[in-house]
């Protein structure tokens, strides 16, 4: 599927529950964030695919809120096709988030956007 | 080769102004303050001012506004933005354009009233789009990416954290200038508010107002001058990523290049540097660059600084003036590490000078850990 207008067809994915992500036709390499050019090749040959969604955490921290609003989770998730976002995980205290936590996509509603969070994956999941 | 002009310019003139609080000032006010007091620090005067490099907090064309209201007419006007490296980077363009003879006098210069205006960090930037949605704290919330990377590869500590959070206090108390010079235990910054975990308000620069400026001209014109010349001996500087998840990894910075490629042009290595003033935006980016520049493995820096090695009387002088987190961070911090790098090599720094000091590195970050750029100056 061709690219032809990346942050606009990223978001509209995501608003059809499809977490889509980015390769290049020329070298298989995924990509991340949305481009119209490939980073580091410069080719124009970028393709949507769908993204697996399984990915581990690389980083973690929590941003610490003045109660009685709660602190939250943020964290850097590399993707099992080799790329990286920025995402949070949920389902867990912010803190008990680890680095090396096994985690999979889940497409919310975040005051009427679709955003791309993540849970923790059990054992053998 | 990398045709760097080592050794043939040199800064003449450093001068700060308004650091810590200076109400009543606008940025430029601060700026123009700081840059008339480096011009009468080298004996120059304005009206010899002919390369402008200018970096004003929110304006996007300070440099524009910036000539104007010092009512000058720059041959060029260098208004990089590339974060608190900004200055290293300009000290890297003035040599070759001092030393191709494309100008005669550079003037550098940066002024902020972020704390009297605002009370917090100024900035032009935007939220990148695809993190704005999981709001981190930024730029607190990368650097803290960056520490617990740290922490889970290398087993560092918030205890050596802390150490290098205490050895900038114990010189900004060496440093009358300095803004923040109360005492600070461990205990102290190991019971501070946690901002964004594992960091704390005792691993974040200070938010303050404050201006530098310096003045560089070729070695010649240099010796002519009142001041004792501090020459240029390399600069260099390297460009990663901008937002921290494009950093491949986040214990390993482009000051490695920018480092690697400066002291190549200088003819130096880590042991031949006497002072080190490295942008200590948060603590963990004084590991990362004690460790990038070579002054200790990767991986060791927390370790290395643990004991006070890089406090008053320790080992190697990290940060002599007390540093983004206790001297001062009017928002841009580079060019400070410049100044202070010029008054230990003139041995103008009375309580915290560095007996003998001939050779300083001075390294400047911006942005999140994403740009690099290493100056080291010498006698």
């Amino acid at each position: 599927m061709d690219v032809t207008h990346p942050d606009s067809e990223f978001r509209a994915f995501l608003a059809e529950g499809r977490f889509m992500i980015q390769r290049s036709r020329g070298t298989g390499a995924f990509v991340f964030y949305p481009r119209a050019v490939a980073p580091g090749t410069g080719a124009r040959d970028l393709e949507w695919v769908e993204a697996s969604g399984r990915g581990i955490v690389y980083s973690t921290t929590v941003v610490r809120k003045r109660p009685p609003e709660p602190s939250y989770n943020v964290a850097l998730i590399d993707l099992d096709e080799g790329v990286r976002m920025m995402s949070r995980v949920e389902g867990l205290d912010p803190e008990a988030v680890t680095i090396g936590m096994i985690v999979c996509a889940r497409i919310i509603d975040q005051d009427g956007e679709p955003v791309v969070v993540f849970d923790p994956v059990e054992d053998g999941q | 080769m990398s045709g760097f002009p080592s050794g043939r310019t040199a800064v003449v003139g450093a001068a700060t102004f308004g650091q810590g609080r200076a109400p009543g000032f606008e940025a430029s006010d601060l700026a123009a303050i700081a840059a008339g007091l480096a011009l009468e620090d080298a004996g120059l005067s304005l009206t010899d001012v002919d390369g402008l490099f200018f970096c004003h907090p929110t304006d996007t064309m300070g440099g524009l506004s910036f000539a104007q209201y010092l009512g000058i007419r720059p041959k060029v006007t260098d208004n990089n933005r590339t974060g608190g490296s900004a200055f290293q980077t300009y000290v890297e363009h003035a040599a070759f354009l001092l030393d191709a003879g494309l100008i005669d006098c550079a003037l550098i210069a940066y002024g902020s009233n972020q704390a009297t205006a605002t009370g917090k960090l100024v900035s032009t930037v935007q939220p990148m789009r695809y993190e704005a949605p999981y709001r981190p704290l930024n730029p607190v919330s990368s650097y803290a990416l960056a520490t617990a990377r740290h922490m889970h590869q290398y087993g560092t500590t918030r205890e050596q954290l802390g150490a290098v959070a205490l050895a900038a206090r114990e010189w900004a108390q060496l440093n009358p200038e300095a803004f923040k010079r109360d005492p600070l235990t461990l205990d102290d910054y190991l019971a501070s508010r946690r901002v964004s975990d594992p960091l704390t308000v005792l691993d974040c620069c200070l938010v303050t107002d404050g201006a530098a400026a310096i003045v560089m001209t070729r070695a010649d014109r240099a010796r002519d001058l009142k001041r004792k010349p501090v020459h240029v001996l390399g600069a260099a500087a390297e460009t990663h990523h901008r937002e921290i998840g494009w950093l491949d990894d986040l214990t390993v910075t482009a000051a490695q290049a920018s480092g690697a490629r400066a002291y190549a042009q200088a003819g130096l290595g880590p042991s031949d540097i006497d002072v080190v003033q490295v942008y200590d935006a948060f603590t963990i980016n004084t590991i990362l660059f004690l460790e990038d520049l070579g002054f200790c493995p990767k991986g060791e820096g927390g370790r290395f600084v643990q004991d006070g090695a890089i406090a008053p009387g320790g080992s190697l002088a990290v940060n002599t003036n007390g540093g983004g987190l206790s001297c001062c961070h009017p928002g841009m911090y580079g060019l400070f590490t410049l100044v202070e790098a010029v008054r230990q090599l003139r041995g103008e720094c009375g309580d915290r000078q560095i007996t003998g000091a001939e050779r300083a590195l001075a390294h400047g970050n911006g942005g999140v850990l994403s740009s690099q750029a290493t100056v080291i100056l010498g006698l």
